[in-house]
């Protein structure tokens, strides 16, 4: 049993025959090896997965590659610029010590550049409320919340 | 300082790739032919194997083999532990046999019972549920309170009480007759919770064969991957060692979880072989919370003696270890030599008799989980010491002056010899970062809420740098514990340094290179450190017990030694001086009180262009190892403060104000360090506030089995940390560092829950059990007013 | 996950002929409870019926005195609705508060009370409020919706539409959070009501969502926290797990109740 999906994933639209149980987080690591797409958990709590969905951020590893059918979804292969420029978003975690062993990064991050359009000039208590979906077991969280301060004043 | 060198706040080298979706962690290797494995475990706590049927598992679609504890018997050996515990009788521990797959019995929800290696994951998982055992269902012995009590199922038959071990540390005389004496005696009874560790990242391994060599690899999600390999090879597979390569690639967080020798590691190498295909198994989060090696899990009752200014006089702890259902790799030592060594603490207390009972049960093995006895240590003492004062009416940082140690090197009566500190110096920071001059007021504001206020103090002490390899020996330890490292100078001066140590987020790759390019004068671009791979590493002991800068980065600096004193005697020649009066000083050679001087990658070039060099008095090639074994071990030391508010109307317990203050010796970049205390703090906090790990007490169910259940610390459970460091170099390793990486575990649980038991010390609330969730902490209110 | 058939239909018809054709069928709407069941093999169904190419089960409108949000929209727009803020804040809060951010992008009210787990909050709204649900077949009082643990009056290939939410003189939600899943541990829905106060308790029910006549015939005389504060809620039909006792959960609702009182009356 299998069935066709076709989306495009940063920037670039690709279509595969998967099994309809396949997940987006599987379908983006092992069919695209994109595999900065981490997978965390199994119910959906810790975020390591998350990329954006027609830029919303979505945890990738609790829905089907089926539901994203036709969506534009963008991974953290897909964040920094064609030149290889970072995001303003990933320089505020590299100059913020926002990441350690950098597993749950690509999903804290990608769930920090969904904000920009949600928050405007966020205080620590909004930035800690709205990183309720990312774990990280490293950082204590202090230095994220750091980051995605300054990330979010830098992406303007 | 220069920007990159020692004390300089480096942005980390290794960033890039991770944020950029460029980290190659274990579950990111495709191998080609790979296949999939998936391990059938026991839904059961306790059950005897009668059968199992796995023909038509076996005749699936995409199945390669399935493989059970029958077909491994005689071929694959138990898993080791490393540590021999030597009990009061002087008998050596119950050591029972902890099987790959199992044999004929299962002791745990989620033992391996099977193996299934299939074209696919999915293929594998679905044939899985075609395996058909059937299971006798035992009795479970589920509490360590219960297991050595008659009438209870054995976990092993070898250990029919259940206990593996009745082990002692100190004079038990001398702390009875002070006790006989003491003016004032506080007695707390308390379980350290059980905790599972939750890296983000679940374990993983991908183990191939090569037949053209008959060696094997494997990739695995582990701290120290050569201890993996020698346990693997000379214990469990009887491989030659160097048959193996084992490469920890990008670990996602490791916190003591990933040092372990597990059997899927090592049923995964010997399968590999029979299939000559890669296999690889990643475990999902439910396997994470069955069988990674779980923490703590200490049920103790301990008494401080004081004579009546507040002096203590001594103190007697008895503990009961859960060692779950087997020794796990390290297990053994946890609740002993790394637990009442450190009930010294801070203080002088001249007499510590510690008891430690260690049993099996029937959950999951427990072993070294951040901090890794030493948590366990500081909450008994810094629990008893609060509750002390608070007994005595004593300030809180009053009675910890009074017993403060002050003069240095001081031998504790639990066999450790401080080398150095100040932990008056810690406290005065403290007390001033923490403002606790303008407590008083903050309470009367927390009133006007409705809500209730408290602070909490902690001063712990933890020893780091395991170990003196003599000592650990004479103690049971069946490793070294040294480190390795290797410092490859290439031919246009550029360095690649090979390390012990693993960093699975510790951010070596940048520390480890500030050293390097500091010692020898060249940019930090120019080194490249590589760790985790016995392949291309020397050698090495692993990351763990906070231990990599002050035992591994030793090992480089003694490897820098070699090359600056080879260089020298190379630079001697090119500038036609001698050997004594060459110096070496912001990268270059130069002949002492001269400007005549020849650059380090001039020395490089030399030696590995040896056309104008002494080849009748030295070898060319510039390329030093060096292992370092330290002389003791080190003792960072802290205070923490914590200022929590409480709900009481809920039982909703917020952090206000955490201020960390920690004496780490030396630091070569404040901004890994202060991660590092962070990521600490959070973990114990959660241990404080959320985590629980629970089985059903007569099942033996893991009831915590997942996110939903289990409470990991999220962003909004935290506050923002005050973070303060003093400076008393350790004495006895070339750097003066002590290791950082697991203080804020070990400082923080007693000082939140001191901070609660502070708030409700008006209802006269003495105790709250870990986590003090909301429930708890409104349940010790109701049952103070009731 | 065991596999299954997945069907994206284009129209509720569809929907429902498939949904009524396969008897081991299920619904998918966001996918945030559903997907999870599925991996861990709690769920198995034979057949997923995607509702997201549905025409015309998305959108927030108010029509007369309610708010009609479709049942494919997420919490995030309902949290974000201008619409819903305006007329009925409390409900734009109670979105915003469950789950976390990226479920709030993918889950559906639809999905929420279809699943009606006992400490989701979305029932709490929907019976604190007296909404109507409206589904391809019927439209079904909150108050008749809501029929146990997981249970709802939805029949076979039945379909939720959407939600009509009567906007309320003023209200409040009042969440406690279990700390592990982030649902509610008690979570309290307030509402004074043209039909006159409602209470509506999530997360604490043996039987899921329920209301406190006691609390609402109180609120009738005196719309204050002291009139719901000093109501006990019986322990004996309230959740003991390994989160919270019957006892604390009892406790709670009367903590809360006060709390939310006090918000809905601007406090």
């Amino acid at each position: 049993m299998s069935t066709r999906i076709s989306m495009t994933v940063n920037g670039k639209a690709v279509s595969a025959e998967v099994e309809e149980r396949t997940l987006l987080a599987a379908f983006l690591r092992e069919h695209l090896r994109l595999t900065g797409t981490h997978v965390g958990c199994d119910t959906g709590h810790c975020g390591a997965c998350t990329v954006l969905l027609d830029g919303k951020a979505v945890k990738s590893c609790n829905m089907l590659a089926a539901q994203a059918q036709g969506a534009n979804v963008t991974t953290i292969e897909g964040l920094a610029a064609a030149d290889g420029e970072m995001h303003p978003m990933q320089v505020a975690f590299k100059a913020s010590h926002g990441l350690q062993c950098g597993f749950c990064t690509p999903g804290m991050v990608l769930s920090a550049v969904e904000l920009a359009g949600k928050l405007k000039n966020p205080s620590e208590a909004q930035i800690r409320e709205a990183l309720d979906g990312n774990y990280c077991r490293c950082t204590g969280y202090h230095n994220i919340v750091k980051a995605v301060q300054t990330g979010l004043a830098n992406m303007g | 300082m220069s920007a990159t060198g020692i004390g300089a706040r480096v942005e980390r080298k290794e960033d890039r790739r991770f944020l950029t979706g460029a980290g190659q962690y274990t579950d990111d290797v495709l191998l080609p032919g790979q296949t999939y494995a998936y391990f059938l475990r026991s839904p059961h706590a306790h059950a005897k194997i009668k059968t199992i049927n796995s023909a038509a598992a076996k005749a699936a679609p995409g199945v390669l083999a399935v493989f059970t504890g029958e077909d491994i018997a005689g071929k694959v050996n138990g898993l080791p532990c490393g540590w021999l515990i030597t009990d009061v009788n002087g008998q050596p521990m119950k050591e029972p046999p902890h099987p790959v797959l199992a044999q004929g019995k299962v002791r745990h929800v989620g033992d391996q019972v099977a193996l299934v290696v299939a074209e696919t994951y999915f293929q594998a998982r679905d044939a899985a549920e075609l395996i058909e055992v059937d299971y006798e269902v035992l009795p479970a012995v589920v509490k360590a309170s219960d297991a050595d009590k008659p009438g209870q199922p054995a976990v092993h038959d070898i250990a029919p009480d259940n206990v593996s071990y009745v082990w002692a540390l100190g004079d038990k005389a001398g702390t009875d007759a002070a006790f006989a004496k003491a003016a004032h005696v506080t007695r707390l009874d308390f379980h350290n919770n059980r905790l599972i560790p939750n890296a983000i990242e679940p374990r993983a391994a991908n183990a191939s064969y090569n037949r053209a060599d008959e060696s094997y690899t494997l990739y695995v999600a582990n701290q120290n991957p050569h201890v993996e390999r020698l346990l693997m090879t000379a214990f469990v597979l009887g491989l030659p060692e160097h048959k193996v390569r084992v490469i920890a690639p990008d670990v996602g967080g490791g916190f003591g979880s990933k040092i372990f020798l597990y059997a899927e590691d090592a049923a995964l190498t010997w399968a590999s072989r029979q299939l000559c295909r890669p296999i690889k198994w990643t475990a999902d989060r439910t396997e994470a919370f069955l069988t990674d090696a779980h923490g703590r899990d200490h049920t103790t009752t301990a008494e401080l003696a004081l004579d009546q200014d507040g002096h203590f006089l001594a103190m007697r702890v008895k503990t009961r270890a859960n060692l779950g259902a087997y020794l796990s790799t390290f297990a053994s030592s946890v609740p002993t030599i790394l637990y009442a060594t450190l009930l010294a603490g801070q203080y002088k207390t001249p007499f510590i008799h510690c008891e430690v009972t260690s049993v099996f049960t029937n959950t999951a093995p427990v072993d070294a989980y951040r901090g890794a006895g030493r948590p366990e240590a500081t909450y008994v003492v810094e629990r008893l010491v609060s509750t002390a004062a608070r007994e005595l009416g004593i300030d809180q940082a009053e009675i910890r002056r009074r017993n403060f140690v002050t003069q240095f090197p001081y031998q504790t009566p639990v066999a450790l010899m401080y080398d150095t500190g100040d932990y008056n110096a810690i406290m005065n920071k403290a007390l001033q970062m923490a403002d606790v001059a303008g407590y008083a007021q903050r309470k009367t504001a927390t009133q006007a809420k409705g809500l209730l206020r408290g602070i909490g103090y902690s001063s712990y002490i933890e020893a780091c740098g395991l170990a003196p390899s003599n000592i650990a020996g004479a103690l049971g330890a069946r490793a070294g514990l040294f480190e390795a490292g290797e410092i490859r100078v290439h031919p246009t001066g550029s360095v690649t340094v090979f390390t012990g140590s693993h960093s699975h987020g510790q951010g070596h790759e940048t520390s480890f290179a500030q050293v390097v390019s500091d010692r020898l004068g060249i940019p930090i671009e120019n080194v490249d450190v590589v760790h985790g791979d016995t392949g291309r590493v020397p050698f090495g002991m692993g990351t763990y017990g906070s231990r990599s800068l002050s035992v591994g980065g030793s090992a480089i600096i003694k490897a820098l030694d070699k090359i600056i004193a080879k260089g020298k005697k190379i630079a001697a020649h090119l500038l036609e001086a001698s050997d004594a009066d060459i110096v070496f000083k912001n990268g270059a050679f130069s002949i002492e009180g001269t400007d005549k001087n020849v650059p380090f990658g001039g020395v490089a070039f030399a030696a590995y262009v040896p056309h104008n060099y002494p080849l009748d008095k030295l070898e060319p090639g510039l390329n030093e190892n060096a292992f370092y074994d330290p002389t003791n071990f080190t003792f960072p030391a802290g205070t923490y403060i914590c200022e929590i508010e409480i709900d009481p109307q809920t039982g909703q317990t917020r952090i206000d104000r955490f201020t960390a203050v920690d004496d780490f010796g030396n630091i070569v970049n404040p901004m890994l360090v202060e991660g590092q205390v962070h990521g600490g703090l959070a973990q114990g906090i959660g241990q404080a506030l959320l985590e629980e790990c629970r089985y059903d007490p007569e099942s033996g169910q893991l009831l915590s089995a997942s996110y939903s259940d289990y409470a990991m610390p999220r962003a909004d459970d935290l506050p923002s940390f005050q973070i303060g460091t003093t400076c008393t170099p350790c004495t006895h390793n070339p750097l003066g560092v002590k290791g950082c990486g697991e203080a804020g575990a070990i400082g923080s649980p007693p000082a939140v829950i001191n901070a609660i038991v502070d708030a409700l010390a008006a209802y006269g609330v003495r105790d709250v059990p870990m986590p003090a969730t909301p429930q708890r902490v409104w349940q010790a209110i109701q049952n103070a007013k009731a | 996950m065991l596999n299954f058939n997945y069907h994206r239909p284009q129209s509720l018809a569809e929907a429902a002929s498939l949904l009524g054709a396969k008897a081991e069928g299920k619904a998918l709407a966001g996918g945030q409870t559903l997907v999870a069941a599925l991996k861990l093999r709690l769920a198995g169904p034979t057949d997923l019926v995607d509702l997201a190419g549905v025409g015309g089960l998305k959108g927030i409108s108010r029509e007369g005195n309610n708010i009609k949000i479709g049942a494919m929209t997420t919490h995030a727009e309902v949290a974000a609705s201008s619409e819903v803020k305006s007329a009925i804040p409390a409900l734009a809060a109670l979105a915003g508060e469950i789950g976390d951010r990226q479920v709030r992008n993918r889950g559906t009210l639809g999905g929420s009370i279809a699943n009606n787990d006992p400490a989701a909050d979305y029932p709490g709204a929907v019976l604190g409020l007296g909404a109507t649900v409206h589904t391809n077949k019927r439209s079904i009082a909150a108050d008749d919706f809501f029929t146990g643990l997981f249970g709802t009056a939805l029949g076979a290939g039945e379909i939720i539409t959407a939600v009509s939410f009567p906007v309320p003189k003023r209200a409040a939600y009042v969440k406690f959070k279990n700390q592990a899943s982030r649902f509610a541990l008690v979570g309290i829905f307030v509402a004074e009501t043209a039909a006159g106060p409602r209470v509506a308790v999530t997360g604490a029910g043996q039987s899921g969502v329920f209301r406190v006549a006691a609390m609402e015939t109180a609120l009738a005389k005196d719309f204050s926290p002291a009139a719901v504060t000093g109501v006990k809620v019986a322990a004996q039909n309230l959740n003991s797990d390994l989160h919270a006792t019957a006892d604390y959960r009892a406790a709670l609702i009367s903590v809360l109740a006060g709390r939310a009182v006090n918000q809905a009356r601007g406090g």
